[in-house]
């Protein structure tokens, strides 16, 4: 456990937070890039598609998160890539971290104890679990296949031709649920196809595709006490954060920027590059 | 991971040597083809080679060629091939890499040597299902294409112990195979011949043993991406003085190694198990990709399976049997696990990873609850990844990096 995260700086606090430490985490389907100072507070922050320039993208996001930050380039101390694009970004920092390490930096970051962390992304999800220090005990990513990522909430969201962002309320809205059987992304849509045409309401079937997704990820592994979400999927579906809950029978813990835990464990790690030198 | 240089990719010195007695073998298989005094067995990997090099037969390895095709990265496009014919993508990458290659008339033997048009055609296929069912299927296909015979041994599966029972029923099934096998060779079994090849089988094997042994050196003088390579003569050749002679060879290049404290990797930092087969067409970017990371993948389940200490002059049939049943792929999970605990403290093991071969279902050993097990007692942590030999469709470069970079740096947290 470190030291607390703070949404928001206070002023005395922007005026501390030179030099600053970035993380960017190159996501397949969005971009986030943290900006920390060196007691580890949240100075600035952004997420955007991550579109097909990495390059292009990081540099608009860094941009966006140091002038949050109030700092500009010359400030950066150290700086960490993570994610898929974490090869792409050599103009910021060649030094690279797996999503994996840095989801658990984040997540030790914010909560103490033995973990396990639930990171639903657009392109994988994975479960890590760390001891009480915070190291890996182990993780898991999804095999080659689509099943619980959020590529699969935005196929689904395509054939439903109802957007993505539309998903959670509707969810929400759901008198009954429908189940989906299959784990392959495929079947699932003519599942939900041939539910459409049995005109079962599409709240009930957005929230089975919810369900589905939830089940995909806890069928990777068994859970410790603590469970922390995080990751776009949940970030964006909050109604899911509720039905994990009710599915394990505990709370969960949410990070107050589930969507950027990887990128604060990034910066977090350029915190530790930097206090090497 | 930072990656602040790109190392070194040590050559081993006897690769030469090992190109020149693969290529005579593929050369004189060739010729036996067209020669009209000697016949042709195809045999599988751990199938009665012994029996069929002591009655005069040429013998080729569909299960080598088929790997062939993997390291050429020719698989992928032929698969489907066979995928076409009725033989799922789902099943054994060997099988429908091979018969696809057949079914489109390429061969990577055409390809490095000239000369040489495609597998030699068989006069007799010999199967061992000790590996799976899968090279049954594979032989009948061929029995069936080429009009030929097809005849084998149904192992026993999934025991613990080589018992008596066991060696009795598979000397048994290997003794009934000789009088097909005299009648195609046009010969009688010379039983002196079958004990000279059990003998010459027998110290191959044990020099392969020795080679793979010296890994346990630190830093390991060779790693498994080598011993992929390496093992080429202990598969095609065993039974030879030629495979003999050439890891005398191999085997003092690696003791030198060993005394001059040069490692297979640069600055070996992490000692890693590989169970499960390689990613035929990934090898050398696997190689490189352990190497920068500073990680020596130096042994594996895979490589050790054709050491067969059970080999017996004294006995050669039932010593075939017993060697051809102590086989890893073939036993239980609970002499899997023994046999693996075992390694990873003669090896000195700081990780595992599994390699969950889509196609293999029985050289992926991580599907019943293994990995658990052994971490659990152990404390040696697993990686499993996914991936296929031969089937490039079923492998995610990127997720194989992930996973990989992520367990070297779980492990460099412990």
């Amino acid at each position: 456990m470190g030291d607390t995260l703070h949404a928001r700086p206070t002023e005395t606090e922007r005026r501390m937070a030179q030099p600053v430490y970035v993380g960017l985490d190159m996501g397949a389907s969005r971009t986030k890039v943290a900006v920390i100072n060196r007691q580890g507070v949240l100075l600035g922050h952004t997420v955007r598609k991550s579109g097909i320039d990495f390059g292009v993208t990081a540099a608009l996001c860094l941009d966006s998160a140091l002038e949050m930050a109030d700092a500009n380039q010359k400030d950066i101390a150290d700086a960490v890539a993570t994610g898929y694009g974490r090869n792409n970004v050599a103009f910021v920092t060649e030094k690279t971290k797996t999503e994996i390490g840095c989801h658990a930096k984040g997540c030790h970051h914010s909560f103490a104890g033995e973990l396990t962390i639930i990171d639903i992304g657009g392109q994988d999800n994975k479960i890590i679990k760390l001891d009480a220090e915070g190291r890996r005990d182990s993780f898991k990513m999804n095999r080659k296949c689509a099943a619980g990522t959020g590529a699969f909430l935005e196929e689904m969201s395509s054939r439903l031709d109802i957007p993505l962002e539309e998903m959670n309320n509707l969810a929400r809205q759901a008198t009954e649920m429908i189940k989906l059987g299959s784990y392959c992304t495929v079947f699932s849509a003519t599942e939900v196809l041939e539910n459409i045409r049995h005109g079962k309401p599409v709240a009930d079937i957005i929230k089975g595709i919810f369900y589905s997704m939830i089940q995909r990820v806890l069928e990777m592994d068994s859970l410790t006490e603590k469970v922390v979400l995080c990751g776009g999927v949940v970030a964006h579906n909050p109604y899911m954060v509720e039905m994990t809950e009710e599915l394990i029978g505990r709370p969960v813990l949410l990070p107050e920027f589930p969507q950027l835990t990887g990128a604060i464990g990034a910066a977090l790690y350029a915190r530790e590059e930097s206090n090497k030198r | 991971m930072a990656q602040e240089k790109q190392p070194q990719r040590k050559k081993i010195e006897a690769t030469g040597q090992m190109m020149k007695i693969m290529s005579d073998y593929f050369y004189d298989l060739n010729d036996a083809t067209k020669a009209t005094d000697r016949k042709v067995a195809w045999c599988t990997s751990v199938g009665p080679a012994e029996l069929l090099r002591a009655m005069g037969f040429a013998v080729h390895f569909p299960e080598n060629h088929a790997a062939m095709l993997g390291a050429t990265r020719m698989a992928t496009e032929l698969i489907p091939e066979a995928n076409t014919i009725g033989y799922s993508p789902d099943i054994c990458s060997y099988l429908t890499a091979d018969i696809g290659a057949y079914l489109k008339g390429v061969s990577p033997l055409a390809k490095a040597y000239p000369g040489i048009e495609a597998p030699p055609r068989p006069d007799v296929l010999v199967y061992n299902t000790n590996q799976c069912r899968d090279v049954q299927d594979w032989f009948a296909w061929y029995a069936k294409e080429l009009d030929v015979p097809c005849i084998g041994i149904t192992s026993p599966k999934n025991f613990t112990d080589v018992s008596d029972i066991l060696i009795d029923d598979v000397t048994r099934q290997i003794e009934a195979l000789i009088p097909t096998l005299e009648e195609i060779a046009g010969q009688k079994l010379d039983e002196q011949k079958l004990r000279d090849t059990v003998a010459l089988s027998r110290e191959c094997t044990e020099l392969w043993r020795q080679v793979l042994e010296s890994a346990a050196s630190t830093p390991a003088p060779l790693s498994f991406f080598d011993a992929t390579i390496h093992m080429g003569p202990a598969v095609v050749l065993r039974g030879t003085q030629q495979a003999i002679d050439y890891y005398k060879l191999l085997l003092s290049e690696l003791q030198q190694r060993v005394t001059d404290g040069v490692g297979a990797v640069d600055n070996e930092k992490h000692r890693i198990y590989w169970e499960g087969m390689p990613v035929w067409g990934r090898l050398r970017q696997h190689s490189e990709l352990f190497a920068e990371l500073q990680a020596s993948v130096l042994v594996s389940t895979y490589c050790s399976s054709w050491v067969f200490p059970d080999f017996d002059v004294e006995q050669p049939i039932r010593s075939m049997a017993k060697a051809y049943l102590g086989l890893f792929i073939v036993r239980s999970d609970t002499y899997k696990e023994q046999y693996i605990k075992e390694m990873l403290k003669k090896f000195k093991i700081d990780g595992i990873i599994y390699h969950d071969a889509k196609t293999c279902p029985c050289n992926s050993n991580s599907r019943y609850g293994m990995p658990q097990r052994l971490e659990k007692e152990t404390g040696i942590p697993s990686l499993v990844i996914s991936g296929d030999l031969n089937d490039l469709r079923c492998v995610s470069d990127e997720q194989t990096r992930t996973n990989v970079e992520a367990f070297i740096e779980q492990l460099e947290e412990r």
